[in-house]
């Protein structure tokens, strides 16, 4: 699968489409949307990346395994739902606010992070799935 | 619409149930996925259908204004679709490793508990 | 009374750590703990003499109405000293008899698990903890018996008493649960007090048989009895102290405490006369057949109770007086005889009773002991035993009904009981002393104390009735409904019908006891019968159920995967089905459906095709990509039917699927037919079936009104509290959001099962590499 206009294609899609991810991502409070998707898309742009470059020059890329997300993520959905435990003695996951409108993304709180833990993880997941996978295909 | 949406239900589930009873370990999968489409196609239909209107509240208002689709079952469905993912990749690699150890597609084959190998 | 009842369990628990030194000398200390148990429930003795009714409430699940109440009145308090004093005894009694046994520790705990549990048992004023508790009798007398747990019979008994006792268990908890229903409450004191609802309700007979099923296996009634011969397997401690004193009298203990609430009915007082009757003449002939020392105690135990189970079932002031006093007399008589038994059994090392002659010389006390509680079990006066034999006379010659027979029953059942008192009491200790006992040492006093402690017991209860006369035996006749102030215990009850029947049965006991002789040879002829007994026919009856299950395993657990989906979705398409077509029409209002539009119908026309072609395709590839379609298929319609994250989650994860599919095909394997023509026509109709009645269902539920509470919920507060527009999204991270959070660590350990199943070698596939 490694054509040149691909190849060519892919250096340019996967910002473009990291970037849509998290546009995805931050508007889901509003619009369709949200970690779940955002994830999903991030993970396909990895992946259309690594088909086009092949798996080595990805991995070279993420620096990191990408199983390393799965924690990141998982740790920071929990804590943005502790938060509010430790903060305010309130119940697990009170949603928590900032008073005012952050310009673009709109009114920023807990359920924000929490959502980017969960974007972080699928990521994280479909990455570790679809590398595992290829790596002993 | 509904009685559509039903028959393709039947068929997803149906199509679902036959695939899992073939003796291949590939079909189970297959079978196991379209059973899981009909599962989700089956909720999303009991949560009622109605077009044009996305449980999504419009920007100048604070709530909804007017009908919109019940947003329970999407999120349930929602996280359906990715947890099966998740069980989808899962099962594809235990059926490829039990393929790679007990050497045989056949479910039949494969019941014994106490492989040797 | 908790402390009392805990205690038990606290020193179980408190041998457990420091069992390795009670093993030795200091055994007999935990002997205190029983001893201290009988001084506590004997300071109750004046107050519960003078009417008195002690409980207690320990909240324990209010919310079900389960509290831990214990209630001291006459009837739990004459148990309470049985099992304190009987405990005491047999405690120190234990030590000696099993003295320097590897597990000695261990067989006080479940000692002193079983004497808790027994005092839980007897002083609960609710039904469902008096279940525990009842249960946790009939564990611990399965480990009792089981105690020498190298042996297959031991084991063998221990399962049968427990499979027996368990079953009873099972039916008290029915009846619990139905009485509660049907009184509204689970307090056996409330229940006493509406007793006119319960006996005239519609369940009555329901309940009362379940109680009778309870009762019946733990006292050994016929035809329930056979566990406790086999009881007998246990060490002579445990035969002493739960099956012929405490624990098989839990069942004549339920009877008596459901008396006032139950009982005085025709169904109640006739089946338990004639379980009774049955009971104690079946078991008083099966004495005779014995060579066993323990087999002829555990008969005539079996035989007393069924005396008991009799005498409740004649109730009135006579009866109730008889039991109570028959308690008394049974308890301090058979635990002697067992003691006794067990002393012969530890000094000459056998229990055969055609052998065994002429102890007495070596042991004269045990012989006391001995003589005395068959002089008891005799009913010779001036042993509390006549006392009680003419109780149980006059109250059944006063009884209503066919008094002929049953005093026959009653005369005949005492005379066979004499006897079997006479052979387990007089017979090893009399006559010339065969060649190979005479190096027969005497026990020490831990050993031979306890019996004749209980055996004088008798004589002085005897002697003077008024000993007991206030203090336990009225309170007992009082807590089963009936006024005992008239009542008046004496040895010498005048010259009447009583008193000739108690002389016909001496002497007709005692010429019995020198003519027949025991032998092998007749235990023997009673072996021929064995095949109708009621054991061999459970016995028969568990044969015919292994075999039944291992053909329903066979048959159902085959292993085979399409068989066991096969059974479910063919049960549930003719269970729902049949009720589904069975009960309802089918209506649908085709105003309340929306139109289809041509895209709709393309879109649904290209998914059918997509899940036939998957189907019936031969190619993987062809396969994966035509689930694609149906993939896509789907997200379409999402997107027809506002769900625009469904829609774009279905697309990502659609994706996915088909490049993780396509990664992995050529790697998985190939795409065989393994089946026949035949199965797969038979596996399609099956499909289509269950398909067929999915797509019914589902235009069914879309008749009835739909409840879009929740949702509405969401959707109001979505802005307000969550600051969030898409509702969706709002309910995955914030109202749902701690489900969201376990389903991405579910998705995590998903991504390490597959990493691990791909990456880490494991011994046996390494070699499959």
């Amino acid at each position: 699968m490694k054509t040149l206009i691909l190849k060519t294609a892919s250096n340019y899609l996967l910002p473009v489409l990291l970037v849509f991810s998290i546009f995805i991502l931050l508007r889901g409070h509003y619009l369709p949307g949200g970690g779940f998707v955002g994830g999903l898309i991030a993970a396909i742009a990895f992946v259309l990346h690594a088909f086009a470059n092949g798996l080595e020059n990805t991995k070279h890329l993420l620096r990191i395994h990408p199983g390393f997300l799965m924690p990141v993520g998982l740790a920071l959905s929990f804590v943005s739902g502790l938060a509010p435990v430790i903060g305010l003695d309130d119940p697990f996951m009170t949603g928590l606010w900032l008073p005012q409108d952050v310009p673009v993304i709109g009114s920023v709180g807990t359920a924000l992070f929490f959502d980017i833990g969960v974007y972080l993880v699928v990521v994280g997941v479909t990455l570790t799935i679809i590398f595992t996978i290829s790596e002993s295909a | 619409m509904e009685i559509l949406f039903a028959i393709i239900i039947g068929v997803l589930y149906a199509a679902g149930i036959y695939m899992i009873l073939r003796r291949s370990l590939v079909k189970l999968i297959i079978g196991i996925i379209l059973l899981g489409n009909g599962a989700n196609l089956l909720i999303f239909l009991l949560g009622r259908i109605s077009e044009g209107a996305p449980p999504i509240i419009p920007e100048d208002s604070k709530m909804f204004l007017e009908a919109y689709a019940d947003p329970v079952p999407q999120a349930l469905i929602l996280t359906a679709i990715v947890i099966s993912f998740g069980l989808q990749s899962f099962a594809i690699i235990l059926v490829k490793r039990a393929h790679k150890v007990v050497k045989t597609d056949d479910l039949d084959e494969m019941n014994a508990t106490d492989e040797d190998s | 009374m908790l402390i009392a009842v805990l205690l038990g369990f606290l020193f179980a628990l408190f041998l457990v750590f420091v069992g390795k030194f009670f093993k030795g000398k200091l055994a007999v200390i935990s002997a205190l703990v029983p001893l201290a148990l009988f001084i506590y429930f004997a300071s109750f003795i004046p107050q519960i003499s003078k009417g008195e009714v002690i409980s207690q409430t320990h909240n324990w699940v209010p919310s079900f109405g389960v509290n831990l109440g214990f209630t001291l009145d006459g009837l739990s308090l004459l148990f309470s000293l049985m099992i304190t004093g009987i405990g005491f005894l047999v405690f120190a009694y234990t030590a000696s008899y099993l003295k320097g046994h590897k597990y000695l520790d261990r067989f006080y705990a479940y000692l002193s698990v079983f004497m808790g549990a027994m005092l839980g048992l007897v002083l609960s004023d609710n039904i469902i903890s008096m279940f525990v508790f009842w249960e946790l009798t009939s564990i611990s007398s399965f480990f009792l018996i089981g105690f020498n747990n190298t042996s297959e019979a031991s084991r063998k008994s221990a399962l049968t008493a427990l499979g027996i006792t368990g079953f009873g268990g099972f039916s008290l908890l029915a009846g619990a649960l139905l009485l509660g229903n049907m009184s509204g409450t689970y307090n056996i004191a409330e229940m006493l007090t509406m007793r006119e609802a319960l006996v005239d309700h519609q369940y009555y007979v329901l309940a009362v048989i379940f109680i009778f099923g309870a009762a019946f296996t733990k006292s050994a009634q016929f035809p329930f009895h056979f566990w406790l011969p086999g009881a007998m397997k246990a060490p002579t401690p445990v035969s002493t102290y739960l099956h012929s004193a405490t624990m098989v009298k839990a069942g004549i203990y339920l009877l008596m405490r459901f008396t006032p609430v139950l009982g005085d009915t025709p169904t109640w007082n006739t089946t338990l006369t004639i379980i009774g009757a049955i009971t104690m003449l079946y078991s008083a002939i099966h004495t005779l057949f014995r060579t066993d020392l323990k087999g002829v105690l555990a008969y005539s135990t079996i035989s007393a109770l069924g005396i008991l189970v009799f005498l409740i079932g004649l109730g009135g002031q006579a009866a109730f007086l008889a039991a109570a006093v028959f308690i008394i007399v049974h308890a301090l008589y058979k635990a002697t005889l067992f003691l006794v038994t067990g002393i012969i059994d530890h000094q000459a090392g056998t229990r055969d009773v055609t052998q065994l002659a002429g102890l007495k010389k070596m042991m004269m006390p045990v012989f006391i002991a001995g003589f005395l509680a068959a002089i008891s079990s005799a009913g010779i006066p001036p042993s509390i035993g006549f006392l009680g034999k003419e109780l149980t006379y006059e109250a059944s010659i006063h009884s209503t009904g066919i008094i002929i027979l049953i005093a026959v029953a009653i005369v005949l059942t005492k005379i066979l009981l004499l006897y079997a008192g006479f052979v387990a009491g007089i017979k090893p200790f009399t006559g010339k002393l065969p060649e190979k006992f005479s190096e027969v040492k005497m026990p020490g006093p831990l050993m031979w104390v306890p019996p004749i402690l209980l055996a004088v017991l008798g004589i002085l209860f005897g002697v003077f009735p008024a000993l007991i006369e206030s203090s336990l035996v009225k309170p007992v006749v009082t807590a089963l409904g009936v006024d005992a102030s008239d009542i008046h215990l004496a040895l010498w009850h005048g010259f009447n019908t009583v008193l000739v029947l108690s002389l016909i049965t001496i002497g007709v006991g005692i010429l019995l006891y020198f003519i027949l002789k025991p032998s092998v040879k007749l235990e023997n002829k009673i072996g021929k019968l064995e095949p109708i007994s009621p054991e061999a026919i459970l016995k028969r009856i568990s044969y015919y159920f292994t075999v039944l299950s291992r053909f329903w395993t066979n048959v159902f657990q085959n292993g085979y995967l399409r068989n066991y989906v096969t059974t479910v979705i063919l049960f549930l398409v003719i269970l729902v089905g049949y009720i589904f077509f069975g009960n309802s029409r089918l209506v649908i209002d085709h105003n309340q459906l929306s139109e289809i539009t041509a895209y709709e119908m393309v879109v649904s026309v290209i998914l059918v095709l997509g899940v036939f072609y998957t189907v019936f395709t031969k190619s993987r590839l062809a396969a994966v990509a035509a689930m694609g379609v149906v993939g896509l298929a789907i997200c379409l319609l999402f997107v027809f039917y506002s769900a625009p994250d469904l829609a774009m989650t279905q697309f990502s994860i659609d994706t996915l699927t088909v490049i993780l599919f396509v990664l992995v095909l050529y790697r998985l394997p190939k795409y065989l037919t393994l089946s026949d023509y035949k199965m797969r026509i038979r596996d399609g109709i099956l499909s289509l079936a269950f398909g067929g009645l999915i797509c019914v269902l589902a235009l069914q539920v879309l008749a009835e009104p739909q409840n879009s509470e929740i949702g509405d919920f969401y959707a109001k507060n979505a802005y307000i509290e969550a600051h969030g527009r898409n509702v969706v999204n709002v309910i995955l991270v914030d109202f749902r959001g701690t489900d969201t959070l376990i389903e991405i660590s579910v998705l995590a350990i998903a991504a390490i099962g597959v990493f691990g199943l791909l990456k880490l070698r494991l011994k046996s596939s390494d070699r499959a590499n």
